[in-house]
């Protein structure tokens, strides 16, 4: 499999939020043969909230910044991210470069002070659109790994928005995507029906409107366990760090008792194909996940 | 010439193993005498209809009785170029809509009984028709009268006369042209298409040309119709050119002659008569034509004009319905404004909704991005401002408050009026219209149910609008354009060639002698006995296409190209003396005593299903196909429109034994379906009137019924029959039983 | 004196696609969709209206905007296809701009003050550093206050490695560069506007 430009973003460094994501995707990749190679002196992409701090121009140069890294280190090696969020700024930026009169321009005139230029032409790709592709990984090929089928366990696959919404994985649907079911069903577990699939769970609003946000994620882990769910699983670092971690200050709020653990898809397939626990990063769960811990 | 009849069998598609073939073969045969009886494994296989064709030489075999799959498949394998034919449905009524013969001995005896039933009806349907004879006139006319010569009546008069037909073209102004000419623009007719969202030309100057030099249209410019005597192919129409009349001898005409605007003097509401610059639509169009957008009052640039929609539309004080065509109109003014004044333009729509059908949406798009905004709300107040311009105050639905704002015009966007004369002159109208909007005589018709065309609602003509919208209830009568109904420019092109088709359709059918459609082709017509008329009227005052007049004496004048042949007349008449060569009261009345009804102690009843072959007979036939069960104690006989339904028919049915007679035809009502217009309905006001007769024989009136039945009914028809069967069954005895 | 133009043709011009808001045909799909429904002001599509209406305070002051999660439901459902969740967004920077979004607006402070200082200042985000900017946002007082109410959710992420105790972090390699871009594209912007 050939070498991809890889860009981990902010919440995957060493210490950070997702450090879980990115360790078991660490082992995940290294199990499927994927090599992601890391983007030298990346930028953080100001995510969903730089708008209002960085507007149109400043906020776009950020991440043609790390555009023009990779090209300048990579060449035309497809851009992959693992975060929703640095996904969906990559995808936009592109699409804006070719689709907005001036941008491309004005962005170059801005990467020349930092003596680069970038044409918006780098591929970009979501680490899952990798997997569930057949041309790079595909699901037999997900499906034939698994050594530690995780039977029995019930699981809601919680897309949430930006892994989905606006651009979508793989022509998925925006309002019923199946993807991640199918990676839970692949592991072996049992995808049980979700309503709250692709709902809100307020994301950076989680700092500043916390108890407004914390409505829509309990509204969320509701869903789940009304459904028989037993662990939540997501691709989104902001939907993972969301339900799992605010689950204490919903049960405060709200009077509930929910303890639902929310891990990535990345730990689920390093445990099925046998990687077990820590490779998995189930150590660093908030809300431990013990349902999984007899497959390590 | 004699005839002579060759019943033929078919025994496949399940028929042979469900059916006794044997004894339906001598049920032909021997009970009903028909002397050439065959079966065929395969009848509709090219060596079935071989074994038919060769009886046709070697026989001599005229007239057909085919039993075998529905009448309404394989239409052309079992055509033999004469209107002789029947079908029995043995396939879809007796087997496909029974339950699997082979395991219910029951099922199968009451499948055969049904079976020989068909057998019978056919029998008896074709012993009783002849063949008819098509209506001739050597002073059948093909020539196409356009009324009106505005765009719709152009474009028809073009169309017609680029086919081959000679058209008269009536315009009462002095020029073509109508209100189109004298518009600036139009609105795109294809929006979606790139590159053709924006304004075009009218192109009125053009196609006026086109039609003053047609060799083919003959033109009487200011001149209008007097007098419309006669019928289809052979019109009189008195043409009144400027105080000299010409006759033309017309086949079929089209009507375009427009529309008419409201009144703007009854929006005092929306602030007409407050200020000069208060205007409407149709003003504002010719100031935008002159080049000049400005205000009344004082003659400064109009930059900021807001338009007003649903001006005295949809509103139940002033007209109900929507014109459709408001909202594009004045998105188009408002792109004049921005056109004229660019970046200073401030153009609004105040809008209750926006209506931009089909492909207009994208004018609509067109008109946002232009800059143009668009305001959902009420006008509450409007005044003129000191300094010229109207202050305008709206109820905002949007921003839910009471907004104001100052424009220089305000423009009332008023609906459309219908423009003939379908409502009488003498009855006062519901429309809260003045003497002047409502139409003259556009026609003045020669007929005995009056000189317009009758309307529906609102005063537009009352046509099949599901199926044949450019119909009116005159046959060889077309509306196109505005005159039908609100429309714009291009669905009024789209609307006159549409109705140039019918109209060549029609004189090219009256040609032949056949109908035009929905029994299209049909030749027969009604006759009557006349020494046997009582001069009741019925007929001459029922006929949904007023297709008959009267003499002196009240007697019937039969006008046969006005005639749909829907047989509403044989239905109406109490002495049942009219009738068609191949569809009588007598025939359908035999038929009916036809049936074989077991005595009471089987406990098998029998129900006479009357149904339309429009919409009722296919449905039935579909749940057959479906192999939906249908009950197997009806008895269907097709009939041409309930309208044509006889009350005598009830009465057979009842002598007959029947426990039940049900009545399957289509809606009637404000929102009907009948393929004739009135004959559902007329169907249930005679019915109305059967129960008095029914007691008088000790019936109860529950015995009868009519039911409602759309193509789309299929699912639910097989359970209505069950539960009427079920019904009437519950009632008891019926006492005329035979022994 | 509503629907004067001036305001709306400046934000067709300057806000961030603002151009697209002439589109708007006031389904009211947006508003249906939008998780934070319960909260705001006013929906994306009276936004809309009210910057067709000329009502500038109204949609600068409005706290609506403050309230996109960016969850993108209003972009893929809206028939009309307005990029809306960008539309707002660039409202939002504009009340930021001329001054008129509300000092006190939590999603505000935190987005301009806090967030977008903190990843400029070094090339990436430093969580815990922006964390505790957050919490200490009102003064020593009210963060300590702040700070404990989350107490067992910072513990829990130090516990399990998903959060660096030590709130300073270096600069990317290349933050010259970086940082004299950034410069660039704010001069650009900035031109952009006064074109208005």
């Amino acid at each position: 499999m050939k070498e991809f430009a890889f860009y981990p973003g902010c919440s995957s460094e060493k210490n950070a939020s997702a450090s879980n994501m990115e360790n078991s995707v660490h082992h995940m990749c290294e199990m499927l043969g994927v090599k992601l190679k890391e983007i030298d002196d990346w930028n953080c992409c100001s995510a969903s909230i730089g708008y209002a701090g960085g507007g149109h121009l400043p906020r776009l140069a950020l991440t043609a910044r790390n555009f023009a890294l990779s090209k300048q280190q990579m060449g035309d090696s497809p851009v992959v991210a693992s975060c929703a969020a640095c996904w969906l700024a990559l995808r936009e930026t592109n699409e804006r470069m070719h689709e907005e009169p001036g941008v491309k321009e004005n962005l170059n005139t801005a990467l020349k002070e930092a003596g680069l230029s970038y044409d918006g032409k780098l591929e970009v790709k979501h680490l899952v659109e990798l997997l569930v592709d057949d041309a790079y990984v595909g699901f037999d090929a997900l499906k034939a790994k698994v050594t530690k089928p995780l039977t029995g366990v019930k699981m809601a696959g919680y897309v949430g928005c930006q892994t989905n919404r606006p651009f979508g994985i793989a022509g998925d649907n925006y309002e019923n995507p199946e993807y991640l079911d199918r990676m839970i069903e692949a592991c072996g577990a049992t995808a049980v029906p979700f309503p709250k699939k692709v709902a809100c769970c307020g994301g950076a609003l989680a700092f500043s409107e916390n108890e407004k946000s914390c409505d829509l994620i309990k509204d969320i882990l509701q869903s789940a366990v009304d459904n028989g769910a037993e662990v939540i699983v997501t691709p989104c670092p902001v939907c993972q760090l969301n339900v799992e971690v605010y689950q204490e200050k919903v049960n405060k709020l709200f009077g509930t008792n929910f303890a639902i653990p929310v891990v990535y898809y990345s730990q689920l397939f390093v445990l099925a194909w046998g990687g077990g626990w820590k490779k998995a990063a189930l150590d660093q769960q908030v809300v431990p996940a013990d349902v999984l811990k007899k497959f390590a | 010439m004699e005839k002579k009849i060759g019943c033929y069998i078919c025994t496949g598609c399940g028929i042979n193993e469900a059916l006794n073939v044997k004894t339906l073969t001598a049920t032909v045969a021997k009970e009903q005498k028909i002397p050439l009886v065959k079966n065929h494994a395969m009848l509709c296989s090219p060596e079935g209809v071989e074994m038919i064709r060769n009886d046709m030489t070697s026989e001599g075999v005229n007239t057909f009785l085919i039993a075998a799959c529905s009448p309404r498949v394989h239409v052309e394998t079992f055509r033999f170029g004469t209107p002789m034919i029947e079908r029995v449905n043995l396939r879809e009524f007796a087997v496909w809509g029974q339950p699997d013969a082979a395991t219910d001995k029951d099922a199968k005896e009451d499948a055969q009984a049904l079976g020989e039933d068909l057998l019978r009806f056919g029998c008896i349907r074709v012993k009783k028709m002849n063949n008819p004879e098509p209506f001739e006139d050597p002073g059948l006319s093909k020539t196409i009268l356009v009324v009106g010569g505005g765009y719709s009546g152009m474009t028809a008069a073009k169309g017609a006369a680029d086919a081959g037909y000679d058209v008269v073209l009536v315009e009462k102004a002095v020029e073509l042209g109508g209100k189109v000419a004298k518009m600036h623009r139009l609105t795109p007719a294809n929006p979606s298409l790139p590159g053709k969202d924006g304004l075009q030309e009218t192109g009125a100057k053009a196609l006026c040309l086109a039609v003053e030099t047609h060799p083919r249209i003959k033109l009487y410019k200011n001149a209008r119709v007097k007098q419309t005597v006669g019928a289809p192919g052979l019109f009189d129409v008195t043409i009144d050119q400027a105080g000299s009349d010409t006759v033309e001898r017309i086949g079929s005409i089209v009507v375009a002659t427009g529309y008419n605007l409201y009144d703007p003097n009854k929006l005092g509401h929306l602030g007409y008569g407050a200020s000069p610059d208060v205007i409407t639509a149709w003003d504002f169009e010719q100031m935008a034509r002159e080049g000049r957008i400005v205000r009344k009052s004082d003659g400064l640039p109009a930059k900021r004009v807001a338009f007003v929609q649903c001006a005295g539309s949809r509103d139940k004080n002033h007209l109900e319905y929507c014109s459709s065509t408001c909202c594009t109109v004045s998105m188009k003014q408002a792109l004049y404004v921005i056109d004229q004044y660019k970046n200073e333009a401030s153009t609004c729509v105040i809008y209750q909704e926006i209506r931009t059908p089909g492909q207009l949406e994208d004018f609509y798009r067109k008109a946002q991005n232009e800059g143009v905004v668009f305001v959902k709300g009420d006008v509450k107040q409007v005044a003129a401002n000191s300094g010229g311009g109207v202050k305008v105050q709206v109820a905002d639905k949007l921003l839910r408050g009471d907004e104001s704002m100052e424009v220089d015009l305000l423009v009332l966007a008023t609906g459309m009026t219908p423009n003939i004369d379908t409502t009488d002159p003498n009855v006062s109208s519901n429309l809260n219209l003045s003497d002047e909007e409502r139409a003259k005589t556009v026609l003045n018709l020669d007929y005995r149910q009056g000189a317009s065309l009758p309307s529906l609602k609102w005063g537009f003509p009352d046509s099949h609008y599901i199926c044949f919208p450019y119909e009116t209830r005159r046959t060889g009568i077309y509306v196109a354009g505005p005159a039908r109904r609100p429309m714009g420019a291009a669905s009024s092109a789209t609307d006159a060639m549409g109705a140039a088709l019918k109209a060549i359709q029609a004189v090219e059918s009256i040609s032949r002698g056949a109908a035009v459609h929905p029994r299209a082709g049909d030749l027969s017509y009604p006759s009557f006995r006349k020494e046997g008329c009582t001069q009741c009227k019925r007929c001459t005052e029922e006929c949904p296409f007023g297709a008959i007049n009267e003499d002196d004496k009240g007697n019937p004048q039969f006008n046969p190209t006005r005639c749909r042949r829907c047989g509403t007349c044989m239905g109406a008449c109490p002495q049942k003396i009219i009738s068609f060569a191949n569809y009588s009261v007598d025939m359908i009345g035999a038929m009916i005593k036809g049936c074989e009804v077991p005595p009471a102690e089987d406990e098998k009843p029998r129900i006479l299903v009357l149904a339309c072959e429009n919409d009722a007979y296919p449905a039935l036939d579909m749940a057959g196909i479906n192999r939906q069960k249908l009950n197997p104690y009806i008895r269907v006989i097709p009939v041409r429109c309930l309208g044509s339904v006889n009350l005598v028919w009830i009465a057979d049915a009842m002598s007959t034994g029947y426990d039940g007679v049900m009545l399957l035809g289509c809606r009637h009502g404000d929102d009907y379906q009948c393929h004739f217009v009135r004959g559902s309905a007329l169907a249930e006001i005679r019915l109305s009137k059967v129960a008095e007769t029914l007691s008088r024989l000790q019936l109860d009136s529950a015995r009868v019924r009519l039911t409602e039945i759309n193509i789309m009914d299929v699912d639910r028809l097989p359970g209505l029959l069950d539960d009427f069967v079920k019904e009437v069954t519950a009632l008891g005895e019926q006492p005329y039983k035979p022994f | 004196m509503a629907y004067d133009l001036s305001f709306a043709k400046e934000v067709y011009k300057t806000s961030e696609v603002g151009y697209w808001i002439k589109m708007c045909m006031q389904c009211g799909v947006c508003a249906g969709s939008c998780p934070l429904g319960p909260h705001w002001e006013h929906s994306p599509r009276q936004l809309f209206q009210l910057v067709r209406a000329g009502k500038m305070e109204e949609v600068l002051k409005s706290d609506s905007m403050w309230m996109c999660t960016s969850c993108y439901n209003c972009i893929v459902r809206c028939p009309r296809g307005l990029p809306i969740t960008h539309i707002v967004h660039g409202l939002a920077r504009l009340a930021v701009e001329k001054g008129m979004a509300d000092p006190k607006q939590p999603t505000r402070r935190f987005a301009v003050e806090v967030f977008w200082d903190n990843i400029t200042s070094t090339g990436r985000v430093g969580e815990a550093g922006l964390t505790m900017k957050l919490y200490f946002i009102d003064g020593i007082g009210p963060g300590i206050q702040r700070g404990l109410e989350m107490k067992n959710q910072a513990l829990g992420m130090l516990k399990t490695k998903r959060l660096n105790p030590i709130p300073f972090r270096s600069k990317i390699k290349g933050f010259a560069g970086f940082k004299a871009m950034l410069d660039k594209a704010f001069e650009l912007e900035a031109k952009k506007e006064s074109n208005a």
